[in-house]
């Protein structure tokens, strides 16, 4: 039996496309593309959007209480780049024929997925340093790499970011080498603040390559250029040395030099608190959606009146005109 | 009249023009109710350090462009013409020409 013709030109269409993924082209909007491949940049394009959209609450809950006016500043600049990230990754994924609206109903609903570190607590000051040294940190050890996607403007977004994420570390990382050369009292609060984050920022870079069902389709589409365990590594040899310098300490008994191979090799990962998280059972989940929600509805009247000035205009103009 | 579509305002694409006399570039897009509400957007969005000496935004649904099936034919007259190149023409050995 000969196939119908559609599904012998999407199989030409298809060898083409990967063609086109193995000479290190990039793939454009209009471009033909395998659905599935559309599919999965939709699925971690908006992922990533409402990361950066959650990710702006742990640190809000501290703009507030900065303990200094320069602190201050800093971290609203920072949230408020969040806040860009997000709108720069919302627009890349409607460049794949979704509405906006819908993403951000689906995070608003509970639905959509985010990073799992946004569910974890801000408990003291330190924790703001922590955020910004190894959670930017983790981020920009994955979005370095994203910035070569396959697709163009997933790529291009992730250029826009990688220079703002070195801000975002930078500030971070200051914050604790401050508490770590303060008194006894402020470098116990940053090592309490490293031994919360440390195994959270390291669950940043998602399952063991062998328990990522979706990295092999992201690896051999050019979305992901190294595997999830890759980047982990990569992360922990470059922090290491940071905390090193700060005299505070990795909270990983296990954690030792590897001579032959260059890496330092870390204990083993707690997949049973990743996966609680994940689905659900955080220590914030619902304080962050809660807070979300309550954001958005507190912007209706915003957003209404926009939309009114906006009509009230458009009328005036016209009636100019007639 | 069914719930205001709440976030959903029209799309604008947002060009930037960096410093430098350099040309706009496409940055990426906003939604806003009309023109000077998509300025504004797009400054806080694509502009926060001074990226940006001029910004213009024009209606995603404006914009019309060749689709990438026009690759070949559409843009094969350009690509065929050596002649337009400085290299296709021969000069004497030892000739500054530049
Ligand atoms: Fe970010
Ligand atoms: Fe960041």
């Amino acid at each position: 039996m000969t196939p119908p013709l559609s599904t012998a030109d999407d199989a030409t269409r298809q060898a083409e496309f990967e063609a086109r993924i193995a000479r290190g082209e990039s793939i454009e909007p209009k471009d033909w593309m395998p659905e599935k491949y559309r599919r999965q940049l939709v699925r971690m394009m908006s992922q990533h959007a409402h990361s950066e959209i959650v990710g702006m609450l742990p640190e809000g809950n501290w703009i507030t209480r900065a303990p200094s006016l320069r602190r201050k500043m800093s971290l609203l600049a920072k949230v408020q780049d969040e806040a860009g990230h997000g709108l720069y990754i919302y627009c890349g994924t409607e460049t794949l024929g979704v509405d906006r609206q819908e993403l951000v109903d689906q995070l608003l609903a509970g639905t959509a997925k985010y990073s799992s570190i946004f569910n974890y607590p801000t408990l003291t000051w330190a924790d703001i340093g922590a955020i910004g040294w190894l959670v930017d940190g983790a981020a920009i050890v994955n979005q370095t790499m994203l910035a070569k996607a396959s697709y163009g403007p997933y790529a291009r977004a992730m250029v826009r970011i990688c220079k703002e994420e070195n801000f975002h570390k930078r500030q971070g990382y200051e914050i604790m080498v401050t508490l770590a050369r303060g008194t006894p009292a402020q470098k116990a609060m940053a090592q309490d603040a490293l031994d919360r984050w440390w195994w959270p920022s390291l669950m940043m870079f998602g399952p063991h390559d062998k328990d990522s069902p979706n990295s092999d389709e992201l690896l051999k589409w050019g979305v992901k250029k190294k595997s999830n365990d890759e980047l982990r590594q990569r992360f922990v040899n470059l922090t290491i040395a940071q905390a090193k310098a700060i005299d505070l300490t990795i909270p990983d008994p296990e954690l030792r030099y590897d001579e032959a191979s260059g890496n330092w090799i870390f204990g083993a990962i707690d997949w049973d608190e990743f996966w609680r998280v994940v689905k659900g059972d955080g220590p914030c989940n619902r304080e962050r959606l809660a807070a979300r929600r309550k954001a958005h509805a507190d912007g209706e009247w915003v957003r209404a009146a926009a939309t009114a000035y906006a009509a009230k205009r458009a009328a005036r103009d016209a009636g100019a005109a007639a | 009249m069914s719930q205001m579509t709440d976030s959903q305002w029209p799309l604008w694409e947002v060009f930037t023009q960096p410093g430098g006399g350099r040309p706009h570039e496409h940055a990426g897009s906003v939604h806003a109710v009309d023109a000077e509400h998509a300025l504004q957007n797009a400054r806080d969005v694509y502009g926060r350090r001074g990226e940006a000496v001029n910004i213009w935004v024009v209606p995603s649904a404006a914009i019309c462009a060749s689709t990438p099936e026009d690759m070949g034919p559409f843009f094969d007259p350009g690509n065929e013409k050596a002649y337009r190149h400085p290299q296709f023409y021969k000069v004497p050995q030892g000739v500054r020409v530049f």
